[in-house]
């Protein structure tokens, strides 16, 4: 089942192209590694998958079950408040509010799906701010996943966590990629060889859309 | 203290500025938490002004100054937060713009309109005279409003105060909710000036959360506790000014401050 395809996609601010010609299909259970030097459009692109920037030209067609805003999503570099006072459970519910009407309560089974699938349902009445990188990067996770169960779209989830973290992150996004797609922008050139089954490049010197062994391949070559 | 609070009552302009000041400390107090977090406190502050700006060439036009000034701030809030995300003027320095033009044009309508001296300290340092039983009937309905929108929207709020990018991305329209926000802020700043005074009225939505921020884990609890001391803090203020013979705005503030100091104390201690 196709989740989603890009059609010669194209960005265009002034005579600079973000992207250009862009071409890629996924299908169900796809994880694919979007890589790329800094300003090559990778944050750009997953901002045109989620609908917040319209291409220049170009289509991207979703999977017709997938509503456009029932994409779990975790932001590059989230800042928070160092004392913002929001709990676990709080930041995780923010999840289900595309799925929850104005006056109707929050999906309380989908909220604790997500924290029991991270392993941090032992963590929901702390304040989230007080917790350590690796948690709190789980707990988005956990946030993503309690808005879609489809698709997840990360944006260099590994950022500011240690080797450790990392390692347990990645060990969880395979898990997650038994039952759902992923699409994860990555500068961690040490891992994305190891995780993942599609690999498209943004470097305008070596593009690229194929599966990663292919693309350990060209490298190599 | 409930002595005291008995004899106030019986009079009607003191129960009206009563009553008023318990429906605008507990508004701001919930619109305070998502402003404070997102450090827009000062949004407040320059509304005020232009609520003060406003009020006077009201005054002097011969116009009721709560209707003519809640278009003029709700405008005003509206082009804050535009000139914020689309130009290069940043926010602070939108809000300082907007808040010494209306305080000048304010000052300036009052200076021509002679006469209308007392008006001036009203507007600037409030009054509990100057609540009429008109001004308390537009406050509850103001009320009314404002705590059913924050009810209905709390989880959005909460949302785009946390993370307003991912709220953006699950379908949450942010420039919308942040309207709304505006709005109810300058709801209750207009209503509240003729109270506390365009100079102080921003602290109503600043102080109660700072303190309730020293004493909560999540937004929930920050909202309640942030309420309940906005009450509390005004009813207080409201009794010892009377008590005192001191003025009131400044007597509910410096309670606050007070409260303030307090909370922050307790949490650096435990």
């Amino acid at each position: 089942m196709t989740i989603l395809q890009a059609k010669k996609l194209c960005l265009r601010y002034g005579h600079h192209y973000a992207f250009k010609d862009l071409s890629f299909k996924l299908m169900d259970k796809d994880f694919l590694c979007i890589v790329g030097p800094n300003g090559s459009g990778k944050t750009t692109l997953l901002k045109c998958i989620l609908g917040r920037i319209k291409p220049t030209s170009g289509t991207i067609i979703l999977n017709n079950e997938l509503k456009k805003h029932q994409i779990g999503y975790l932001p590059q570099n989230p800042i928070f408040k160092p004392a913002f006072p929001a709990s676990v459970y709080e930041v995780v519910s923010m999840g289900v509010l595309n799925q929850t009407r104005l006056l109707s309560r929050y999906p309380k089974t989908k909220i604790e799906s997500a924290l029991k699938t991270l392993h941090v349902e032992n963590l929901s009445h702390l304040q989230f701010s007080t917790l350590s990188g690796g948690q709190r990067q789980r707990v988005l996770l956990a946030r993503a996943l309690a808005a879609s169960t489809n698709l997840l779209i990360l944006d260099e989830p590994s950022n500011n966590l240690d080797y450790s973290s990392k390692q347990d992150f990645y060990n969880t996004l395979t898990e997650l990629n038994d039952s759902m797609t992923i699409i994860m922008v990555t500068h961690d050139l040490d891992h994305h060889n190891l995780i993942g089954n599609k690999i498209l490049s943004l470097n305008p010197k070596l593009p690229f859309f194929g599966s990663t062994n292919d693309y350990v391949r060209r490298i190599h070559d | 203290m409930i002595n005291i609070f008995i004899e106030m009552i019986k009079y009607a302009f003191i129960s009206r500025a009563f009553f008023a000041g318990l429906i605008i400390s507990f508004c701001s107090a919930l619109i305070g938490s998502s402003l404070v977090l997102r450090k827009q406190s000062m949004i407040g502050d320059g509304l005020s002004h232009v609520a003060f700006g406003a009020a006077s060439i009201a005054t002097m036009l011969g116009f009721a100054p709560i209707e003519f000034s809640i278009p003029i701030v709700i405008i005003a809030a509206i082009l804050i937060l535009q000139l914020n995300q689309n130009t290069k003027i940043n926010g602070d320095a939108a809000i300082a713009v907007l808040s010494a033009s209306a305080l000048a044009l304010g000052t300036l309508f009052i200076s021509i309109n002679q006469g209308t001296n007392v008006d001036l300290n009203s507007y600037l340092f409030g009054s509990i005279l100057a609540i009429t039983s008109h001004d308390l009937n537009i406050c509850i309905i103001l009320g009314i409003i404002i705590i059913s929108t924050f009810i209905l929207l709390r989880r959005q709020i909460f949302a785009i105060t946390f993370d307003a990018e991912f709220a953006s991305a699950i379908g949450i329209k942010v420039n919308t909710y942040n309207i709304i926000s505006a709005i109810i802020c300058s709801l209750i700043i207009v209503v509240g000036m003729r109270m506390l005074g365009a100079l102080l009225i921003s602290s109503l939505i600043i102080f109660p959360c700072l303190s309730a921020l020293q004493l909560s884990k999540t937004f929930l609890q920050n909202t309640i506790i942030s309420a309940i001391l906005s009450v509390t803090c005004f009813i207080i203020g409201f009794i010892t000014s009377y008590a005192l013979n001191t003025p009131t705005g400044a007597t509910i503030v410096l309670v606050n401050l007070f409260t303030l100091i307090v909370c922050w104390v307790y949490n650096k201690l435990r």
